[in-house]
C-alpha cells in the first residue's frame, strides 16, 4: 500500500478512527456532549478529506475498493446526512434518554456507545459505496447491518424497540446469507467475485444457465431486504416504527442509499440486457412496490409506518431510473436519491423533533393543528412532504422529473405511466397529513406546553428546508456537479 | 424584465401580506389590493398599438443549461388579454374576501397571491418545462386556499381537484418529455424551448399520444365532459375568493394551453381528434347546462354553467378557423368576468344568509333589490344576451364551428336555451315568488357594487365594441394557425 493510497482512502480511515476516539473517550470520561462534538468532528474531517481523495480519483485501492468521483460523490452525500442524523440524535437522546435518578454510574442515560454504532454503520456505508468486489461488498453491509441492528433496539423501555431491533437481525441475517449463498453460486459459475470480471464473464456468455440466475436471484433477494422491495419489504413498517426517529432516518437515508449506489455501479458494470430475465424481474418488482407502497401507505395512521410504506414506493421509482439504460440512468439515479435524502431527513428530522420522552410523536394526532402551535415547523414538514410529493419548487421535483425523463429516453413507457400514477396515489395521503397539519388543534394539544428548545436539529432543519427549496428552484449546480462526478 | 417583475410582484407582495398579517388582521388586503392594481397597471403598459408577429415583451435566460431548460417568458396579445383578466379577477377576489376572511388574513392572501403568480407564469411561459413549473405551481395555494378557508367537505374536495389535476398534469409532463426526447434525436438539439419545438417532426401515432398526453391536462383544467366531476366539489367548497379564481382564470389555462401548445405542437394529431373534440365540447354544452338546471345549491349551479360554457370554448379551439378562435378567446374573457361576479354574488348571498338552497329562498327582490338587479344583470349576461360579451363570443363560436361541421353546432345552439332556462330559473326561484323565511337583510355594500358595476361595464363594452380585443389576440392567434398551415402544406 502506497502513501497515494493512503490519502485516497483517508475517508475511511478517519470515519474508523473517529469511532475509536468517541469509544475510548466514553470509556474514559461519559458525556453526551463530548461524545456528539467527537462524532460531528470525525464525520466533517472526514468530509474535509474528500478533497485530499479527490485528486488521487479515479484509483483502485487493493482489488477491492476503487475510490473514484462516483465513490466520493456518494461519501460526501453519506457523511452530509450522517452529519445531519447526528444534530437530531444529540437533540432526540437528549430529551428521551434522561439520567435516571439515584441510580449508580453503570446503570446511567448511557447515550454515547450511540455515536460509535453510527460512526461504524458510516464506515460501512462508505465502503459499501467504494467497492467493487463481493468480499468488500460483503463486508461494508455486515458492518452497517450489524451496527444497524443494535441501533434499531436502542430505545430499550418500549416494547415496540425491542421487537423492531429483533424483527430487523433476524430478517436482515436471513436476507445476509441470502445475499451470501447467491455470491457463492455466482462465483462458482463464473469464477470471479470482483465486478469487472464478473462483468467480462456475462460479456462471454458465462451468464447463460441455471447456477448463475439461481446466484443472481439470491442476491436479489439479500438486496430487496435491504431496499425494502416488495416482497421483501415486510420489515420496513414495523422497523421504521419502533427505532428511535433519529436511527429511521439513518436507515432511510444513509443505509438505502449506500446500498443503491452499490446496485448502480452493479448494474453499470454489468450492463444487463434490456429484455434479459434480471431486468424483468427488477421492472416487476419496481412495479409492486410502487404499487404496494402506494397503497398501503393509503391505509396507515401512523405517520412512521406511512413514511416508511411510502419509502418503499420511492425505491420502486428508483428501480424505473435503474433500468433506464442511456447516459441518464446514473445522473438519475443520483438526482433522485439526493433529493430522497434532502427531503427523508427533514421529514423524520420534524418526528424527531417533536418526539417527547415519553414516545416518538408519530400518531397523527401529534401533527393535529401543527401550524397553529409551531407554524415553522409546519412549515418545514410542508415542504418535505410536498418534496416526497414531488411538487415544483422543491427538490423532489427536479428528481422525479429526471426519473421521468430518463425512463422517457429509454422509451420504458410502461413504466414512467405506472410511475405517474403512482405519483397521483401518493398525492392522496401527502396532501391528507398536511391537511390535518392545518386543522385547528384539539384542546389537550393546545393547552400542552411546547417542548423545550432543540438548538441543533432545528438549525438542521432550517439547512435541509433550504436545500430542498433552493435546488429545488436552481438545480443547474447540483446536477453539474453529479454529471462530474460519474463516469 | 417587465414580464419577471410581474410575476415577482405577486410572490413578493404575498410574502409582504403574510408578514404584515401577524401584526395586522387587516392589513394583508390592503397589500393584495394594492399589487393587483399594480399589476394591472405593469400589464396596461403593453397596451399600446401591436407590431406584426414579434412578442410584446419577452425574457430569455438560461435555467438548466445541462438539460436545455430556458427561463423564456414571453408575452403577445392572446397573453396579454389573459394577464389583464388575471389582474382584474384577482381584484374581484379580493374584494370577495375583503370581509369574508377573518381567519389567519396573512396566510389567506398569501395563497391567493402565490396562486395568482402561478397564473401569471402560466400565461407567460415559452418553455415547456418553465410551462409545467407554473402549471403545478398555481395548484399548491389553490389547494390550501379550498382545504383551510372552504365550506363543510372543503378537505375531500380540495384533494380530489388537487388529484384530478395532478394525474392530468403528470400526462402532460411525460408528453413534454417525449417531445423534448423526439426532439433531441431528430434534431441532437435537446430543448424545452417551445418556438423551437413547434414544427418537430413525429411519427403519427407518436404525435397522437403526445397530445393525449397534453390534453389530458388542459381537458383536466378545462373542464370537458367526463373529466369535469372534481369541478363542481371545488367551486362550491371553496371560499368565495377561491371560486372566483378557479372558476375565472384556472379553466381559462386548460384553454389557453389548447391554443397556444396543444395543437399548434401536434396539427396532425389534433386534426385527428377534432371531431371527437368537437363531440366533447357539445356534450359539454348541454350536460352542463342540464345538470345546471337540477341543482339546488345556488353555488353548484354557477358551477355547472361554467361545464357548460367551457363547452363552447372547446368547440370554437377544436373548430380551429380564425372565428371560432377570436369567439373562444372572448368567451374565455366573458366567462371568466361574469362567473366571477356571479360567484362573488352568491357568496354575499351566503355571508348574509348562511345558504345557499334555493328552495328556502325566494323574494328576496324586495328585500335586497340591489343584489337582485346585479343578479339579474350577470344571469342575463351569463345565458348570452346580445350586447353583452358572452353574446359575442358564444356566437361567433357557433358561426365558425358551423362552417366545420354543422349538425354538431346546430346541436350545440340547443346551449341558448337550456342556458335561458336555468338562468331565469335562478332568478326566479332565489329573488322573485313568495318569501319563504322573513328576512331582513343588508343590501349590497359599495364596495360590493362598485365591483360588480365594473364588472357589467366591461361585459358591455365587450359586447357592444368587441373589435379591439380580438385584434389584441389576433397576432398570437394568426401565429398558431401558422403554425399548424406551415406544417399541414409540408406533410406528404
Amino acid at each position: 500500500m502506497r502513501p497515494d493510497d493512503l490519502a485516497a482512502l483517508s475517508p475511511l480511515l478517519i470515519l474508523a478512527g473517529a469511532a475509536v476516539a468517541v469509544l475510548l473517550a466514553a470509556a474514559v470520561f461519559r458525556s453526551h456532549r463530548l461524545a456528539v462534538a467527537l462524532t460531528l468532528a470525525g464525520l466533517a474531517a472526514a468530509f474535509a478529506s474528500l478533497s485530499i481523495a479527490w485528486p488521487h480519483a479515479p484509483r483502485p485501492v487493493t482489488t477491492l475498493l476503487a475510490i473514484d468521483h462516483f465513490a466520493l460523490f456518494y461519501m460526501g452525500l453519506i457523511l452530509a446526512a450522517a452529519f445531519t442524523v447526528v444534530l437530531f440524535s444529540h437533540d432526540y437522546l437528549a430529551t428521551t434518554c434522561l439520567p435516571t435518578e439515584g441510580v449508580g454510574q453503570t446503570s446511567g442515560p448511557r447515550r454515547e456507545e450511540y455515536y460509535v454504532l453510527m460512526l461504524l454503520a458510516v464506515v460501512g456505508s462508505a465502503v459499501l459505496v467504494a467497492s467493487v468486489h463481493f468480499a468488500s461488498f460483503f463486508l461494508g453491509l455486515e458492518l452497517l447491518s450489524v451496527s444497524l441492528y443494535a441501533l434499531v433496539a436502542y430505545r430499550r423501555e418500549g416494547r415496540l424497540g425491542i421487537e423492531a431491533g429483533v424483527k430487523y437481525l433476524i430478517l436482515g441475517g436471513a436476507a445476509s446469507a441470502f445475499l451470501l449463498f447467491g455470491m457463492a453460486l455466482v462465483y462458482a459459475a463464473l469464477g470471479s467475485l470482483d465486478f469487472s470480471g464478473l462483468a467480462r464473464g456475462f460479456a462471454r456468455g458465462d451468464g447463460e444457465g441455471l447456477l448463475p440466475l439461481a446466484g443472481i436471484g439470491l442476491m436479489v433477494v439479500g438486496i430487496g431486504f435491504k431496499l425494502s422491495l416488495v416482497p421483501f419489504h415486510g420489515w420496513a413498517p414495523d422497523v421504521y416504527q419502533g427505532a428511535p426517529a433519529p436511527v429511521t432516518a439513518f436507515v432511510a437515508t444513509v443505509s438505502k442509499g449506500a446500498v443503491f449506489a452499490l446496485l448502480l455501479r452493479f448494474f453499470s458494470m454489468l450492463q444487463p440486457p434490456r429484455h434479459g430475465a434480471l431486468a424483468t424481474v427488477v421492472a416487476l418488482v419496481a412495479v409492486a412496490s410502487m404499487f404496494a407502497g402506494n397503497w398501503l401507505a393509503l391505509l396507515q395512521t401512523n405517520v412512521k409506518r406511512l413514511l416508511a410504506y411510502s419509502s418503499i414506493a420511492h425505491m420502486g421509482y428508483l428501480l424505473v431510473a435503474l433500468l433506464a439504460s442511456g447516459p441518464w440512468a446514473p445522473t438519475a439515479v443520483t438526482g433522485y436519491l439526493t433529493a430522497y435524502i434532502v427531503t427523508i431527513l427533514g421529514a423524520f428530522g420534524v418526528v424527531s423533533v417533536l418526539s417527547t420522552r415519553s414516545r416518538d410523536a408519530d400518531g397523527v394526532e401529534d401533527y393535529r393543528g401543527l401550524a397553529w402551535r409551531r407554524p415553522w415547523l409546519a412549515g418545514v414538514f410542508t415542504a418535505m412532504l410536498l418534496s416526497l410529493a414531488g411538487i415544483p419548487l422543491t427538490v423532489g421535483f427536479i428528481g422525479k422529473f429526471y426519473v421521468l425523463a430518463a425512463g422517457v429516453n429509454s422509451d420504458l413507457w410502461l413504466l414512467v405511466v405506472m410511475l405517474a400514477v403512482n405519483s397521483a396515489i401518493g398525492l392522496f395521503y401527502y396532501l391528507r397529513l398536511i391537511a390535518v397539519l392545518y386543522r385547528p388543534p384539539s384542546e389537550a394539544a393546545a393547552g400542552a406546553v411546547a417542548s423545550l428548545s432543540l438548538p441543533l436539529g432545528s438549525a438542521a432543519l432550517l439547512t435541509l428546508t433550504l436545500a430542498l427549496i433552493i435546488l429545488g428552484v436552481y438545480p443547474a449546480p447540483l446536477i453539474t456537479a453529479i454529471q462530474a462526478c460519474l463516469p | 424584465m417587465t414580464l419577471a417583475y410581474l410575476i415577482l410582484l405577486f410572490v413578493v407582495s404575498g410574502l409582504l401580506a403574510a408578514v404584515v398579517g401577524r401584526r395586522f388582521a387587516t392589513g394583508p388586503r390592503w397589500v393584495a389590493l394594492a399589487a393587483c392594481i399594480a399589476a394591472a397597471g405593469l400589464a396596461l403598459k403593453f397596451l399600446s398599438p401591436s407590431s406584426g408577429t414579434a412578442w410584446l415583451a419577452e425574457l430569455d435566460v438560461p435555467w438548466v443549461p445541462a438539460l436545455g431548460i430556458r427561463f423564456h417568458l414571453a408575452l403577445d396579445g392572446l397573453s396579454l388579454l389573459l394577464l389583464l383578466l388575471t389582474a382584474i379577477l384577482g381584484l374581484m377576489a379580493v374584494a370577495a374576501s375583503w370581509n369574508a376572511i377573518s381567519e389567519r388574513p396573512g396566510f389567506y392572501y398569501l395563497n391567493l397571491l402565490l396562486a395568482l403568480a402561478g397564473i401569471s407564469g402560466v400565461f407567460l411561459a415559452m418553455d415547456l418545462f418553465l410551462f409545467y413549473f407554473f402549471w403545478e405551481l398555481m395548484l399548491i395555494p389553490m389547494f390550501f386556499l379550498i382545504a383551510l378557508w372552504g365550506h363543510e367537505n372543503r378537505q375531500r374536495a380540495a384533494i380530489k381537484f388537487f388529484i384530478f389535476t395532478q394525474l392530468g398534469g403528470l400526462l402532460m409532463l411525460l408528453a413534454i418529455l417525449g417531445l423534448y426526447v423526439a426532439h433531441g434525436r431528430s434534431t441532437g438539439e435537446y430543448t424545452f424551448d417551445y418556438p423551437r419545438l413547434l414544427g418537430t417532426v413525429l411519427a403519427p401515432g407518436t404525435a397522437l399520444w403526445l397530445l393525449l398526453g397534453f390534453a389530458a391536462a388542459f381537458f383536466v383544467k378545462l373542464p370537458a365532459v367526463p373529466f369535469h366531476t372534481w369541478l363542481p366539489d371545488a367551486h362550491t367548497e371553496a371560499p368565495t375568493g377561491g371560486s372566483v379564481i378557479l372558476a375565472g382564470l384556472l379553466l381559462k389555462t386548460g384553454a389557453y394551453g389548447l391554443i397556444r401548445f396543444a395543437l399548434p405542437l401536434f396539427p396532425g394529431a389534433a386534426a385527428q381528434v377534432a371531431p371527437a373534440a368537437m363531440v366533447l365540447g357539445t356534450i359539454g354544452i348541454l350536460y352542463g347546462a342540464m345538470l345546471a338546471f337540477a341543482q339546488t345549491d345556488l353555488k353548484r349551479l354557477v358551477a355547472y354553467t361554467s361545464v357548460s360554457h367551457l363547452g363552447f370554448v372547446l368547440l370554437g379551439i377544436f373548430a380551429w378557423n380564425t372565428l371560432a378562435l377570436q369567439g373562444a378567446v372572448m368567451q374565455m374573457i366573458c366567462h371568466g368576468l361574469s362567473t366571477g361576479a356571479l360567484f362573488m354574488l352568491v357568496g354575499a348571498l351566503d355571508e348574509r344568509l348562511h345558504t345557499r338552497d334555493m328552495r328556502r329562498l325566494g323574494g328576496l327582490q324586495a328585500v335586497v333589490p340591489r343584489l337582485a338587479a346585479m343578479a339579474t344583470m350577470l344571469a342575463l349576461a351569463s345565458l348570452g344576451l346580445p350586447g353583452l360579451g358572452n353574446f359575442v363570443g358564444e356566437f361567433l363560436v357557433l358561426l365558425g364551428a358551423f362552417r366545420v361541421n354543422a349538425t354538431l353546432t346546430t346541436v350545440a345552439t340547443l346551449g341558448f336555451v337550456l342556458a335561458t332556462v336555468y338562468a331565469l330559473w335562478m332568478i326566479a326561484r332565489t329573488f322573485h315568488g313568495p318569501a319563504r323565511e322573513a328576512r331582513k337583510l343588508a343590501d349590497l355594500t359599495g364596495r360590493e357594487l362598485a365591483v360588480l358595476l365594473a364588472t357589467t361595464a366591461a361585459l358591455l363594452y365587450l359586447g357592444l365594441f368587441p373589435q379591439r380585443v380580438l385584434d389584441l389576440a389576433a397576432p398570437g392567434l394568426d401565429r398558431a394557425q401558422h403554425a399548424i398551415a406551415v406544417e399541414v402544406s409540408h406533410a406528404p
